[in-house]
């Protein structure tokens, strides 16, 4: 009798453990993206840009080309790479200090302009690599080592919602935001990857998947106590959901 | 045959780097470069390239940074605040080792300066830049002919030694118009700075694993001793480049009273100078370096055996004249040479005559 394999561990990553906090994201999301990647038969001919955050080390885990960009300035080199192999799927991952701080005008750019890149954007609501400092997306009144008293919103600002935000951009053809705490969210969050690599695929534009990651490290929570964060008090300020489907056939 | 055209130096160089297989070109508006992003603009889409104007100099480098991780040839140019902003991705790209042209149609400065021909810029070109240990091949033209053919070496450099190369001119070499012949690809890579040398191949790119194992590019290395161990990698292309790629013009050094040393605009206007000199029974000589990094220490040192007075003509503060200091202090002690420096800072350009009078107060 033979076995049928109904589970094997995805190609698209290498069998390197990563070197994430316990009750991380980006594990999660790395696997999410691999196995999206593997489904659409698309290993061979991915570029991934890694970004300058936690997750650096991207090209340990993935199994594919990768190349490193400078902090934030990933989807500039994104779109040079796709601009010079426009068959190839061309993805950024960028963590929200990277993306929505010192790269908000490289993402605005990329994604005013219709580049056909997919973004995977890592939602920590703080700066995970260098020890959890304020990010554009810090709660209010969160504390990080850079808002010990706690973001005070009237003085650095309000939360960004970079998946609505973008989303507003014609260039933008698929924006959504899901979340990598519960199974049935990290489900949902494979199928907007998949969403958003083949709007890449059908050659129709921008887009990103915004991804809640908790952070148990600097959010100074246990992993369990750090699920529960984000699911109370985070996804209320980020509501999870599609901004904008412009598959064809999906409009509306 | 090519038949000469008349034309001006940014376009010129534009188009030279057409010829030499940029389809790829990013970059940003600054005064007084503009003429390149505009003819590229009009020539990208009719010979299949990708013209795109990029949101910042920032991202201009790294979208050149990207062109070359897909294995092709890309280009940005600027004007020297925006070379600044372009600092970070030279020294990544540096770091990765990745080919790419940027120039510099230097600008006055500190800060926004002016939009006058200026030089200001040798340190930051010849002396990284950017952060950390790494070095950029420098070319610098004199003349619109001559940014044709070494834009078109610089290509070749870049991909030679999978590395950035930077060529440095100024507004008047820009705006100027001249004749000039657009050699043949395939000549000028026998006869320019490739010297008929093959280019490595591109084992290194990013394309997609498809029938491979993964590719990585990346500065980062964190385990110990692997960033040593890659800098000293580094050093010793770059030892290679100093040793194959150094280039100088010299006219008449040899049994010269005075050296006139300068590059670029500055040594164009010396060219005058010595000629006049030359009527006033001054026997001057010309030593130009055309590589700027690697610069030419070793052939200025061999001079100063001979020659006891130098005379360093430049559109800066005093910038260029230490690599004169270096080279000749290789042979002799400062105290038996005389070093006379015509600095022109701030978008001054010297006149012949100037030149001149200087040269006579340098000697005896
Ligand atoms: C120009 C520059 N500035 C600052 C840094 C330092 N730095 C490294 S990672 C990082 C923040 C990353 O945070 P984020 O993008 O939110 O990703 P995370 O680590 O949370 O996944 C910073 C500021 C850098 N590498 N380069």
């Amino acid at each position: 009798m033979s076995l049928k394999p109904i589970f094997t561990r995805t190609p698209g990553l290498k069998t390197t453990p990563t070197s994430y906090c316990p009750g991380c994201g980006h594990g999660v999301a790395h696997r999410l993206m691999a196995e999206a990647i593997v489904e659409l038969g698309a290993r061979g001919r991915t570029i991934a840009v890694a970004p300058v955050g936690c997750a650096v080390y991207g090209y340990d885990y993935w199994n594919f080309d990768t190349t490193e960009a400078a902090h934030g300035r990933t989807p500039a080199v994104a779109t040079a790479i796709k601009r010079v192999l426009p068959d190839r799927m061309v993805i950024s991952y960028q963590g929200d200090g990277d993306l929505a701080s010192i790269g908000l005008a490289e993402i605005m750019h990329a994604a005013n302009r219709g580049e056909r890149i997919t973004v995977i954007f890592i939602n920590n609501t703080n700066y995970g690599m260098t020890g959890g400092q304020m990010a554009p997306t810090t709660l209010a009144g969160q504390i990080t080592t850079t808002t010990p008293y706690g973001r005070n919103v009237d003085e650095t600002g309000h939360p960004l919602k970079i998946a609505e935000l973008l989303a507003a951009l014609p260039g933008v053809k698929y924006s959504a935001r899901g979340a990598l705490h519960k199974p049935g969210l990290i489900r949902k969050a494979k199928s907007y990857i998949l969403n958003a690599l083949k709007i890449q695929e059908a050659n129709l534009g921008f887009s990103i998947v915004e991804l809640l990651s908790s952070c148990p490290a600097n959010w100074g929570l246990t992993p369990v106590k750090a699920v529960e964060h984000l699911e109370k008090v985070m996804t209320p300020v980020f509501p999870l959901g599609v901004f904008k489907d412009e598959t064809p056939g999906q409009e509306g | 045959m090519n038949r000469p055209v008349f034309m001006k130096g940014n376009e010129a160089m534009a188009e030279a780097a057409l010829l030499a297989g940029c389809r790829y070109y990013f970059g940003y508006p600054i005064t007084p470069q503009n003429e390149v992003p505009a003819y590229m603009s009009r020539r990208m889409p009719e010979v299949g390239g990708v013209f795109l104007q990029a949101e910042s100099e920032v991202a201009a480098i790294n979208m050149v940074f990207g062109a070359a991780v897909a294995g092709a040839r890309a280009m940005t140019s600027s004007s020297s605040p925006g070379i600044s902003l372009k600092q970070e991705g030279i020294s990544y790209m540096a770091g990765c080792e990745l080919p790419g042209v940027i120039v510099n149609i230097v600008r006055g400065g500190p800060g926004l300066g002016n939009i006058s021909p200026s030089q200001a810029d040798y340190w930051q070109s010849t002396r990284g830049g950017g952060h950390g240990d790494y070095r950029t091949l420098v070319l610098a033209p004199h003349t619109v002919n001559e940014m044709v053919e070494l834009t078109m070496d610089a290509f070749d450099l870049a991909d030679l030694y999978r590395n950035p190369v930077l060529v440095l001119a100024d507004g008047l070499l820009g705006q100027m118009m001249e004749m000039v012949r657009f050699p043949d690809p395939i000549e000028q890579r026998k006869t320019g700075l490739l010297r008929g040398r093959d280019l490595p191949p591109q084992d290194w790119t990013l394309t997609g694993c498809q029938g491979r194992s993964p590719r990585l590019i990346r500065s980062l290395l964190m385990k110990p001793g692997a960033l040593e161990e890659h800098n000293f990698h580094l050093e010793k292309k770059y030892a290679l480049i100093e040793r194959e790629e150094t280039k100088a013009e010299e006219i008449d050094c040899e049994d010269a009273d005075i050296i006139l040393t300068a590059y670029g605009t500055s040594a164009r206007i010396a060219k005058s100078a010595q000629i006049m000199l030359g009527e006033q029974g001054i026997k001057a000589g010309i030593f130009r370096p055309i590589t700027l990094w690697p610069f030419p220490y070793n052939r200025l040192a061999e001079l100063a055996r001979r020659v006891d007075r130098f005379l360093v003509i430049e559109m800066s503060l005093g910038q260029f004249i230490e690599d004169v200091q270096l080279a000749v202090a290789r042979e002799k002690s400062l105290k038996q040479v005389k070093i006379g420096l015509l600095a022109r800072p701030g978008g001054g350009v010297p006149t012949p005559e100037e030149i001149a009078a200087r040269a006579r107060e340098v000697l005896p």
